[in-house]
């Protein structure tokens, strides 16, 4: 298979010029990406607050980890 | 302190005006990977994406055009994986008409079967007839590699189009 065989059916693109202002659009992209906690997130701090609460003494231990 | 500079800081406005200046040349080159413009603006919006996210391990003193085109190929061939349409969009870019509307479709189907790697070097070289040099430092391979799977492309789709009963 030629290259001009190629081109025939598959003609260049050349220098497509871009029609319109694509910032927006990335800072929409950086707002959707933006970390934001799970519901995963919110349970188990959740969870770590009863564990706290039922178990004030955990929290030395915790802040020893930390 | 310059442009690149505070764009590797992670300096906002730095960013904006690099995105600004090269928005139409990333756009560009993915729009020659992917021959669809739409897909080619989104594409070009996730490499600035990248590009951001990976500015700390930008070395300012090299160039942002090529290291631009280096992610914007890298999204573009990451793109051509899941896609595999045919690759010309007639409304863009109409086939000539001496290519034969039946060899021509059967060509378009092949070739937008190739594997990603081979479709992405087979287009910039075969149709687009970049330097094999800009595709290599684009695609981050060396111009032995480009040259072999321009072959092994050219090679794959007469085999191709072969079995499909077209002698092009």
């Amino acid at each position: 298979m030629s290259g001009d065989e190629l081109r025939r059916a598959l003609p260049p693109v050349g220098d497509v010029e871009l029609q319109r202002d694509l910032w927006p659009a990335m800072l929409r992209r950086r707002e959707e990406r933006r970390v934001r906690p799970t519901w995963l997130d919110w349970a188990l701090a959740g969870v770590a607050m009863v564990w706290l609460a039922v178990f004030p003494e955990a929290i030395g231990v915790l802040l020893y980890q930390l | 302190m310059e442009l690149l500079e505070r764009f590797a800081r992670g300096d906002v406005e730095a960013f904006e005006t690099l995105f600004r200046q090269y928005q139409g040349y990333v756009f560009a080159w993915i729009v020659r990977m992917v021959r669809d413009r739409a897909a080619a603006e989104d594409l070009t919006v996730e490499a600035f994406w990248r590009i951001w996210r990976s500015r700390a391990r930008f070395d300012p003193d090299r160039e942002f055009g090529a290291w631009a085109r280096r992610v914007a190929s890298n999204v573009a061939v990451d793109y051509l994986k899941t896609d595999r349409r045919e690759v010309a969009l007639e409304r863009d870019w109409p086939a000539r008409a001496e290519a034969g509307p039946e060899v021509g479709q059967a060509i378009r189907e092949a070739f937008g079967r190739l594997p990603a790697r081979l479709r992405a070097v087979a287009t910039l070289a075969l149709i687009e007839e970049r330097p094999y040099g800009e595709i290599a430092e684009a695609l981050g391979i060396s111009m032995a590699a480009v040259k072999t799977r321009a072959f092994r492309a050219a090679r794959l789709l007469r085999t191709r189009l072969e079995k499909m009963g077209v002698r092009p």
